[in-house]
């Protein structure tokens, strides 16, 4: 669907991104992620053609990126933005017809919109007499009125209550669902895992890393085991070996539960195999990391290398 | 282009349809008439005769003072000055007239008032006793009158323009004010819309929709449509208030004004003063600024020709200046930071604006010429020149072409620059800046 290649953008005075290159799938949701400063903006202003790279090429479906595909692309920017002084109902209909669409479409698919997000009563009124959250409905719609192949949002979530965040998200689920392509930027690691199925991690505007969220997690994965038993703590640390080393322990509700690091490929049923013999092992699971404790590793390992 | 035009569909109606633009449209031209109505009643309620005592050391000799619709004269017999002061604020009486004794040797008399008598009867007083004098002197030199008009000189010189074609066409700068309107309609209609077109941005910025915005329109439509849309609405107003004035002034005029400016009773409070009369034919035929006579100003100003020229730099200059506008207002944060980009473009406005005021005077000067060529003066300044006429006797046409050919490079180069700086400036946040960013942003690639 989207193909970012070797895109490169640097200011004056520093370097926004530094051959950046992924791709992005078509019907799928994809989590750009990266504190902020990393260059994400920077990215996306260039897929939205606000700003053009200094070298590199992004294709859209396959060709390069051009004015023409601006009607394919709905962008909600982290900065949200309406005129304040116009009325919701005449300035969407403004933002649909920038778009493309024609007035008479953009008024039938308004109003499937406005009752949707139960918002018929707001038509006459002004931006700046809604809520901030009011105001971030509006503007969702503003975004995806248009019924974009690729939808671009940067932080999305911020901004709303728990429930109309819950809300949005299903809007994002569904609009995927019926084959909308969606890039979602956010340094808020734990809505990714949510909703996302693929993702880039830019960091110093270099990409450090990308795959699907499955991927990523079980390359990142160290071979942890977190293992719930009832008996003697001693037993147990004594019963491990030189490959299977204990990270950390502690005690909740009369059980024990440590975490064991497993060396030189050896396997659960090893570890199975050495404890039970002294102590009642109620579970076993593989520690998986969260999107949180990869992109911290990997962000600690390039300021190790850069330091070192 | 048909997101151009949404856009200035946009700006134009966002701003038509406020309250306070209808609120004005409709409130100056009723001021600017109440305003005038207001002269004009004033001046025909200072019109109330004054009752002049007159204290008269030579009588009676100033007998022959004759009383008219605006003077009433009175002889206090034998009165001195001190008992006629005292006797002016228990009287009718509105003034003094004092004559003194060496009247013919010092030429002065003195008119102790209440309340200030109106221009046109100080002015008749005046008239009346300078006559009597004359004679008093004519009397004593014994001098013929008529010997004596012959003798007294009222000397004028004639500047006349001689074309090389041989056309001769007397220098007329009364016609150069009727352009210097032009051009002041011209500088104020830049001077506030281009602040608006400014505003809009600044409003764009803060609020952040321009980033939604410029994902739909290149910056350079946005900008582009926005100082139309804003153009536009500046036209509708500017015609709606000439129209209007219009109508409520003839509406004004045909019934609360209805006597006083019949033409009877014109000719009838005029016939009443010939000494006045006198004074207003000098005048009119040494300034020929009499706007009623058939060889009035408004007649002999070339109207299609200065409403075209007009039209042509309202929009050219507008074009120019609000570009200007637009990116300071795409450079800045609020409208508290436009100070210091803000003088480099209302410098050359304003200094337009004062030069034209030369100009009035003198159409044909070095100044005139520079500076209806330079673009940034030109729109009000030649307003005033072509005022003169265009080609034979006024201004010559390759100066009007040259300087509207460099008006319209002048903003095709003003608008390319503007838009560089708008395109980098309205994505630009939160950081104070300078001219030396500016240039960064003009020499910068995309």
């Amino acid at each position: 669907m989207l193909s970012i290649q070797n895109i490169t953008k640097s200011y004056s005075n520093h370097t926004a991104l530094s051959e950046v290159s992924f791709e992005v799938n078509e019907k799928k949701i994809f989590g750009l992620l990266g504190p902020n400063g990393a260059g994400k903006t920077s990215l996306i202003r260039i897929i939205n053609q606000i700003t053009r790279p200094d070298s590199g090429q992004i294709l859209f479906n396959g060709s390069p990126i051009r004015p023409k595909h601006e009607q394919y692309i709905g962008y909600l920017p982290e900065e949200r933005g309406l005129y304040k002084k116009m009325e919701v109902g005449e300035q969407l209909l403004y933002l649909a017809q920038l778009k493309g669409l024609s007035k008479q479409e953009a008024m039938k698919r308004l109003k499937i919109w406005f009752e949707k997000f139960e918002i018929s009563s707001w038509w006459n009124k002004k931006i700046e007499e809604l809520s901030k959250g009011m105001q971030q409905k509006v503007q969702f719609i503003v975004t995806v009125l248009h019924e974009p192949q690729l939808l671009i949002l940067d932080e999305p979530f911020s901004g709303f209550d728990p429930i109309n965040a819950a809300l949005i998200r299903n809007e994002i689920l569904e609009l995927r669902n019926k084959g909308a392509t969606i890039i979602l930027s956010t340094h808020n690691m734990a809505s990714v895992e949510e909703i996302c199925d693929d993702i880039a991690l830019i960091y110093q505007s270099k990409k450090i890393l990308d795959g699907t969220v499955v991927e990523v997690k079980e390359n990142e994965k160290e071979n942890e085991f977190l293992i719930r038993f009832k008996g003697d703590l001693i037993a147990f640390t004594q019963s491990l070996w030189v490959d299977a080393k204990l990270i950390s322990k502690k005690e909740v509700g009369g059980y024990h539960e440590a975490k064991v690091k497993l060396l030189n490929d050896k396997q659960p049923n090893d570890l199975l195999k050495a404890v039970i013999p002294h102590v009642e092992v109620h579970s076993l699971n593989e520690v998986i990391p969260s999107m949180n404790e990869v992109f911290i590793k990997k962000v600690e390992a390039i300021n190790n290398n850069s330091h070192a | 282009m048909r997101k151009i035009w949404l856009i200035i569909q946009r700006e134009y109606l966002s701003r038509v349809k406020k309250k306070s633009f209808l609120l004005i449209t409709l409130l100056g031209p009723v001021l600017m008439v109440a305003g005038i109505s207001l002269v004009v009643w004033l001046g025909i309620e200072e019109k109330s005769t004054q009752t002049v005592l007159v204290v008269d050391e030579k009588a009676p000799v100033f007998k022959g003072l004759k009383s008219d619709a605006f003077v009433e004269f009175s002889y206090g017999n034998n009165m001195g000055i001190a008992e006629a002061k005292e006797l002016l604020h228990q009287s009718e009486y509105t003034c003094i007239l004092y004559i003194p004794s060496n009247i013919e040797f010092s030429n002065t008399a003195k008119l102790y008032y209440k309340e200030q008598p109106s221009i046109v009867a100080i002015r008749n007083i005046e008239n009346q006793v300078e006559s009597i004098v004359e004679e008093l002197k004519l009397n004593q030199y014994k001098i013929d009158r008529k010997e004596f008009y012959d003798v007294k000189t009222n000397f004028t010189l004639s500047a006349i323009k001689h074309a090389e074609s041989g056309k001769e066409e007397k220098l007329d700068s009364s016609k150069t004010v009727i352009g210097f309107m032009f051009g002041a309609a011209i500088y104020f209609f830049i001077f506030i819309y281009g602040v608006q077109v400014m505003r809009g941005v600044i409003e764009e910025k803060t609020s952040r929709i321009v980033e939604v915005i410029i994902t739909s329109v290149k910056p350079f439509q946005l900008m582009l449509g926005k100082i139309i849309g804003v153009g536009m609405v500046g036209l509708t107003q500017f015609v709606l208030w000439i129209v209007l004035t219009m109508s409520i002034f003839s509406v004004v005029q045909s019934t609360v004004f209805k006597d006083f400016y019949s033409p009877e009773k014109l000719t009838e409070q005029v016939q009443a003063t010939p000494e006045v009369m006198q004074e207003l034919e000098k005048e009119k035929t040494s300034k020929k600024f009499d706007i009623l006579s058939p060889d009035g100003i408004l007649q002999r100003t070339n109207w299609p020709l200065m409403i075209g020229l007009f039209l042509f730099y309202f929009f050219g200059g507008y074009f120019l200046y609000s570009a200007l506008f637009a990116a300071i207002g795409a450079a800045v944060d609020s409208e508290t930071d436009t100070q210091q980009f803000m003088l480099p473009v209302t410098l050359p406005l304003t200094l337009g604006y004062v030069l034209s005021l030369i100009i009035v005077e003198n159409p044909e000067g070095q100044v005139a010429f520079w500076s209806s060529i330079i673009p940034f003066t030109s729109p009000i300044t030649m307003l005033v020149r072509v005022a003169i006429g265009v080609g034979e006797g006024g201004v010559p046409i390759w100066q009007v072409g040259l300087s509207m050919a460099l008006l319209i490079i002048g903003f095709l180069v003003t608008v390319w620059f503007a838009g560089k700086i708008y395109r980098v400036g309205i994505l630009m946040y939160g950081k104070k800046v300078t001219y030396m960013e500016l240039w960064k942003w003009l020499t910068h690639k995309q």
